[in-house]
């Protein structure tokens, strides 16, 4: 088994959701996260399929289809811009510039250091707080230049 | 005199969230013992009264989907809670599941006594991954104190809750979409007939309803649906969570009753405060991304169903996103066509490639390459999309679009003609002569 995670944490993941094909979704995302690599390996989604009895198409066609999930590997980090129309009129194309311009990468791009992964996405539901940025489950909102500089500092230094 | 009426968002920041003890002594589970002592069609009779309409954006009556599904005589039965809150300019959802989840919970115990149901899940979005944890502890906690779970309060009545988690596809929104997610699938719309009522979850009968929706079902049944409905105007039932985003001085949630102009939303100091900064009104889009746009001139209209409807306007999710003069009206419907691009699961034609084409032309315009026939191939696009798209997010994915078309024309034309009033737009030739 390649990298970062082995047969037996792929069972134990599946096997902590009864081994259920309706806990497909739920097993993916817990794989991806523990990756550290922000992705689900083509052996991983194998393994899956075999142990939920599913055609590896099937487990594909989720991966795919959801937005959340990538079958190639991320940064330790993936920093996600919201880019829908209220975080738009609230000047979210700035953000991403300033970001772009502090990680030396651009939009859709992976650091060298493979720390950070720069994303756009839709609504997180934030709209209150917006422009606004996500990492991992948490959200950041009412953001500024100074703000991006001490976030990203903060996550170089976790 | 406040404008502002709390019946579900009454405890949202004056309590723990997942403390059932405060919960109970805040009023917390009235609505659901009321609700043992009643029969279920006197339940639903109460909702029918009430004048509930989805709150989830389709506006559809509760009590007429409540009645279809209590006359199926099948079980079985399913009650699922339509978390999967992803529309653009809506966190009214949010708040509840986070502040309130209780009542939230509440809510689906009632549908599953009226139903004699076992088993309830709620779908939340997986970008609430946080809030998902919150709901599990207060879902936890209502087990623990007898509100939930085997022979509750005493009865013979037993319900479990379970989470359910999304993995980021607005179209699951989409009730039947959410149900093929919940069973481990990819979130395609299913044909209908059948109703979700009679074929739903894992091919049992089932009921779809909206977080909100379900919030408000404890008040119903502790009030009373004549009560419930006297908050709001004679059609619309109540209160309605908005969202109020984008330019105005006070974004956030609110909860108000129906009747109120959107005037009041957007401009009284409790609620949206005006404009940020002092700015002027441009226009305002209601109800999320499917919704309609609106212009200042509309600002009188009351804020209901019946009276939103015939100016044109929809109340949607309850998103009311402002928008102020700097805004440029061809490139805002840029990012919200770009939207539905990539939430389109490709199912049908119209709606995969009449976003991408509307898009094409919208990015053509902003450029200053827009051609003269450009805004007649829009009005063709919207008239295929609507009219020939498989479920509901291809069919409205226009409807911005279309209404902005109405009162903006002058600024689509002003764009072929290499001029954007908003001063937003940057044209090639203007980036030509700096050159």
């Amino acid at each position: 088994m390649c990298k970062k995670l082995n047969h037996l944490q792929i069972i134990t993941i599946i096997e902590a959701h009864g081994k259920s094909k309706e806990g497909l979704l739920s097993i993916l995302l817990e794989i991806q996260k523990a990756s550290e690599e922000n992705y689900v390996h083509e052996q991983w989604a194998k393994l899956v399929a075999e142990q939920l009895e599913l055609p590896v198409s099937k487990v594909y066609e989720v991966l795919t289809f959801y937005a959340m999930f990538s079958t190639k590997p991320r940064g330790k980090y993936v920093i996600e811009v919201c880019k829908s129309t209220p975080c738009h009129i609230s000047k979210s194309d700035s953000i991403v510039k300033i970001l772009e311009k502090e990680l030396g990468i651009k939009i859709g791009d992976t650091t060298e250091d493979k720390m950070f992964t720069l994303l756009y996405t839709h609504c997180v539901g934030a709209c209150d707080i917006g422009p606004v940025l996500k990492i991992g489950e948490d959200v950041y909102g009412n953001l500024t230049v100074d703000k991006i500089t001490d976030l990203i500092n903060a996550y170089r230094g976790a | 005199m406040s404008k502002i009426v709390q019946l579900i968002s009454n405890n949202c920041g004056n309590i723990t969230p997942d403390s059932v003890d405060e919960y109970v002594k805040a009023g917390g589970f009235e609505g659901l013992k009321k609700a043992f002592t009643m029969k279920p069609a006197a339940i639903i009779a109460e909702v029918k009264a009430a004048k509930l309409l989805g709150r989830g954006g389709a506006a559809y009556p509760a009590g007429s989907k409540w009645q279809h599904l209590l006359e199926i005589p099948e079980f079985p039965k399913y009650i699922v809670c339509n978390a999967d809150e992803g529309e653009p300019g809506t966190f009214k959802d949010k708040l509840l599941l986070s502040q309130e989840p209780l009542r939230v919970i509440e809510g689906m115990i009632i549908a599953g006594y009226v139903f004699n149901s076992n088993d309830g899940y709620i779908y939340i979005r997986g970008e609430y991954e946080a809030i998902q944890r919150t709901f599990q502890k207060a879902l936890d906690h209502a087990i623990e104190e007898g509100y939930l779970g085997e022979k509750i309060l005493g009865t013979d009545f037993s319900f479990n809750i379970h989470i359910k988690t999304g993995a980021g596809a607005y179209v699951c929104g989409e009730n039947s979409a959410l149900l093929n997610s919940i069973e481990g699938k990819a979130g395609r719309p299913r044909i209908k007939p059948p109703h979700l009522a009679e074929v739903g979850l894992f091919l049992k009968p089932t009921l779809v309803n909206n977080v909100e929706s379900f919030a408000t079902i404890p008040v119903i049944t502790q009030i009373g649906g004549e009560k419930y409905l006297s908050y709001g105007t004679k059609d619309s039932g109540g209160t309605k969570l908005v969202c109020l985003s984008g330019h105005a001085a006070k974004r956030g949630v609110y909860e108000v009753p129906f009747g109120i102009t959107l005037r009041d939303i957007i401009y009284d100091p409790e609620i949206g405060g005006g404009i940020a900064g002092g700015k002027k009104l441009k226009f305002f889009h209601l109800g999320g991304q499917s919704g309609p746009c609106g212009i200042p001139a509309q600002l009188d209209t009351p804020y209901c169903y019946k009276a939103l409807r015939t100016a044109g306007l929809a109340v949607g999710s309850g998103a009311v996103v402002v928008m102020d003069e700097s805004v440029c009206v061809v490139d805002y419907l840029k990012g919200v066509t770009e939207f539905f691009i990539h939430e389109s699961c490709g199912k049908c034609t119209p709606c995969r490639q009449g976003n991408q084409q509307l898009y094409k032309i919208l990015c053509r315009m902003t450029s200053g390459a827009g051609a003269q026939d450009d805004i007649e191939k829009i009005h063709g696009l919207i008239d295929i999309m609507t009219k020939t798209s498989f479920c509901g997010l291809g069919q409205a994915a226009a409807v911005a679009v279309s209404t902005c078309l109405l009162y903006f024309k002058d600024e689509f034309e002003a764009h072929l003609n290499g001029i954007c009033p908003a001063g937003y737009c940057v044209f090639e030739s203007e980036i030509e002569a700096l050159r």
